[in-house]
């Protein structure tokens, strides 16, 4: 270890009026490592975050970079030059063009335009980042606009840079893109704080670990001599081995199928799909970014109207393209994005849970408010969500809750098949065991559940598991598949 | 959906055609003047008189002045409805405060050579204290200038007792009436002006930044921009454009209205949004705000060359308005939000 760590963060407290987010906290970086920060959600890591980009000062403590302390709070462009942070929320200004979403405020007081494209050109040549500076950078992808930001952050001369969650939104394979990035730019000198809620990335990219729970700072070790379990117990605070959950379950018995997908197509996306999942089934699906899975899904729950081919639910035929018919027909859905498609951010837990079921709630239209609650008060404490009642507005949730509530909402139907996307992105690990064992039950009691994720732990307890590439599925593995296989028949390496 | 999956993150470079899109974009209403000057040359031959071109552009020389300031507020993801009542007020009261009790003035008959610059200083206040609610009491840009607007015109209307004001001072009239090179020197104020704006938002770090703040706040910020301060200085310069326009108006007009300015708003927002301009900030150009301006402008002399009835000529143009909309709509192929 060199004697004057890159980033040292020391005994630091925040509080937000009665809520105490970091209590006596503390972080020390050396330079040249990745490092990650693990926690589960409202850990204060987000906070932590703030205080060391200069968002936010701290109560009491201290902040040094390169044991020089840190700038005053009003000193923006000081900070920047001292660290950076891609931040799971872009600050990307998507009506801008990328060349002036690089030099934003840099433009010089005249802005030359060809210059600036040129400029910017250059810098995103020079960390071999191939989009077009004059492209609007809304129409980046995520992995696209990430890398932007992070062209962005080494621009402005900083060495230590935070990547909050950069993996939530990424595929497999743009995941492995920036990982090799990441070890690219370590090796000529750059720090990094890593965020993520996925173990194993920690364990692929990161030297050091410290873990965060309840505000507090409650270890720091080099990765390589703490196993998975430890790490998980200093998490969660309790130690023992990960419930694989679900794993326990039975057979299916049925040979009811309850949804069917015949040569479904849809021109750009995918082509010529065909399965079936059985009663009590769980099948997942996998496949990278572009493999189509994911408007597949959409397809079946009428988001998205295919070209050609059926879709049938439980014996019915859903009209393409309409999601009421549907959820008529017995579907349950669990959007990919749950901020913009699955909750509303405003209303009540108790109202975002019962949605679909409104007009069960009450006679003619009318939703009678105390069947509503006793009907919440029932899911909260089934699919175990912490919220301080169930008028609590959903946006005041943590990530891994408000999934339950999108869950417990899909299921309020009693669907007889259920198809769900991404189920556990953004949601800590005791979360994810919780929603995934929920699943699981659910799947024991006769769902047929489709799981369209990139996650390899939301595909364990499946039976069996789709890949596909491209647009079709290209392989079939039944339960116990090896983890290496998997994510070779995602990149298309076993494609024939 | 091609190539392996370790083919490079950009899709194809497209970057010269989309800038030519871009522009062709900005150029989108041009078509449309045109087929409008055609249409107004069949309708009546008084249309391509150069007296009647030069009526059509000095009557839309106010709106324009609102649309510009309207368009870079909105472009700053702010609103302001206020502007139609300071086009009013900001002149009623420079008047006055200059002209004597008997013409209707308020007596304190502060020296004539005053009423620009309290004009103007008036406009300036008002957009001062719109950003003073809106970014530091942190209100609704919509309801705050919706409150704004009912409260200047009740004070316009309380300080003049209901009475328009003739007896205007000369100074005050001039740049409404005087003749620069063969043309109202009112269009030559408004094209600088638009020139001067389209060549700062494009041009200059700060205009940028308006750009910025409409798209993404938090974004520009984390940028070090000084947010509040360009919104503010933003709303400011839209106030003293008002009061700008106002000065125009009573200059053309020869006297201030009580209901000066009274219902210009839909058709500012009509022609930004024509214009290109997206409610949500962030979006637009001065240049297609300008292009909304003279489309309205040429619609509504077409309507009154060809002889529609006072009592419709509303309701056509309102159903005009729509149906521009729509076509910029369909033209520009998003969604206007």
């Amino acid at each position: 270890m060199s004697p004057s760590p890159a980033v040292v963060a020391r005994r630091i407290t925040k509080r937000y009026g009665a809520t105490t987010a970091l209590l006596d906290a503390g972080i020390t970086i050396a330079p040249g490592e990745t490092h990650a920060l693990v926690g589960r959600n409202g850990a204060g890591k987000s906070t932590l975050v703030s205080i060391l980009t200069g968002l936010q000062r701290a109560d009491a403590g201290e902040v040094s970079f390169a044991g020089e302390p840190a700038p005053a709070l009003s000193d923006r462009d000081g900070w920047r030059r001292l660290v950076a942070c891609v931040y799971q929320k872009s600050t990307i200004i998507p009506t801008l063009t990328v060349a002036e979403n690089l030099f934003l405020n840099r433009q010089g007081t005249f802005v030359n335009w060809r210059s600036l494209r040129r400029r910017a050109g250059d810098l995103l040549d020079g960390y071999g980042v191939d989009v077009d500076p004059a492209r609007v950078a809304g129409e980046l992808t995520v992995e696209q606009r990430q890398l932007v930001e992070i062209a962005r952050a080494l621009s402005f001369g900083a060495r230590f840079i935070i990547l909050d969650e950069p993996t939530a939104q990424l595929d497999a394979a743009a995941i492995e893109r920036l990982f090799g990035r990441m070890r690219q730019l370590r090796e000529g000198g750059v720090t990094f704080l890593f965020i993520s809620h996925h173990l194993q990335e920690v364990y692929e990219v990161c030297q050091t670990v410290t873990v965060f729970r309840d505000a507090r700072h409650v270890l720091t070790s080099p990765v390589a001599d703490l196993p998975h379990d430890d790490l998980v117990g200093a998490m969660t605070g309790d130690a023992g081995p990960l419930l694989s959950s679900g794993a326990s379950r039975p057979a299916v018995s049925s040979s009811e199928t309850v949804l069917t997908v015949e040569s479904l197509r849809l021109a750009g996306f995918y082509s010529d799909v065909a399965f079936s999942v059985r009663a009590g089934e769980m099948v997942g699906l996998i496949g990278s970014g572009s493999s189509g899975k994911v408007a597949l899904a959409e397809t079946i729950a009428g988001l998205r109207k295919a070209d050609g081919g059926t879709v049938t639910v439980a014996g019915a035929r859903p009209r393409p393209g309409s999601v009421p018919s549907a959820l008529a027909a017995g579907l349950g859905y669990l959007p990919q994005d749950r901020h913009r498609e699955g909750l509303v951010p405003l209303l009540s837990v108790a109202e975002n849970a019962t949605l679909p079921i409104a007009g069960k709630l009450g006679p003619a239209g009318v939703i009678a408010p105390a069947r509503r609650r006793a009907v919440a008060r029932r899911m909260i404490e089934a699919y175990d969500i912490k919220t301080s009642g169930s008028d609590e507005p959903v946006n005041a949730l943590s990530g891994g809750n408000a999934q339950k509530v999108v869950l417990a909402r899909a299921l309020s139907n009693d669907p007889k098949a259920l198809v769900m996307v991404n189920p556990t992105a953004g949601v800590d690990v005791r979360s994810k065991e919780s929603l995934l064992g929920a699943v699981a039950s659910a799947a024991t009691d006769g769902t047929g559940v489709l799981v369209v994720s990139d996650e390899l732990d939301d595909l364990r307890s499946c039976d069996r598991v789709l890949v596909m590439f491209h647009g079709r599925v290209v392989r079939e593995m039944p339960r116990g598949w090896a983890d290496a296989d998997l994510v070779a028949a995602v990149e298309g390496v076993r494609e024939e | 959906m091609t190539g392996s999956p370790t083919v490079a993150v950009a899709p194809p470079v497209r970057g010269s055609r989309r800038v030519q899109l871009a522009r062709f974009r900005d150029l989108a209403l041009v078509p449309a003047i045109v087929l409008l000057v055609i249409v107004g040359a069949v309708v009546d031959p008084v249309f391509l008189t150069k007296a009647n071109i030069t009526n059509v552009l000095q009557q839309q020389t106010e709106l324009s002045l609102l649309v510009l300031a309207e368009a870079i507020i909105l472009i700053a993801g702010k609103f302001d409805l206020s502007l139609e009542s300071t086009i009013g007020l900001a002149p009623a009261l420079a008047v006055g405060l200059v002209i004597p009790a008997a013409s209707n003035g308020l007596g304190t008959d502060l020296p004539v050579a005053l009423a620009i610059l309290l004009c103007l200083l008036t406009g300036l206040a008002i957009g001062a204290f719109n950003g003073l609610l809106i970014l530091r009491f942190k209100l609704s840009a919509f309801i705050v200038t919706l409150g704004m607007l009912i409260v200047l015109r009740g004070l316009q209307i309380g300080l003049t007792g209901g009475q328009n004001l003739f007896d205007i001072p000369q100074s005050v009239l001039y740049l409404g009436n005087a003749v620069w090179l063969g043309l109202p020197a009112s269009i030559w104020i408004c094209g600088a002006l638009f020139a001067a704006g389209i060549l700062a938002l494009g041009f200059l770090r700060h205009g940028r930044a308006v750009y910025a703040i409409g798209g993404n706040v938090d974004a520009a910020r984390a940028a070090g921009i000084r947010t509040d301060r360009v919104v503010w200085t933003v709303l400011m310069l839209g106030g003293l454009l008002a009061a700008l326009a106002g000065l125009l108006m009573t200059g053309r007009l020869g006297s201030v209205a009580s209901a000066q300015g009274d219902g210009m708003i839909f058709t500012v927002f009509a022609a930004a949004v024509i214009g290109g301009v997206s409610l949500d900030g962030g979006k637009g150009t001065l240049f297609g705000a300008l292009c909304g301006v003279i489309v309205l402008g040429l619609i509504n002399n077409i309507l009154t060359l060809a002889g529609v009835s006072a009592q419709w000529i509303q309701a056509i143009y309102g159903g005009i308005i729509l149906v521009a909309l729509i076509l910029a709509r369909v033209t520009s192929g998003k969604a206007q939000d």
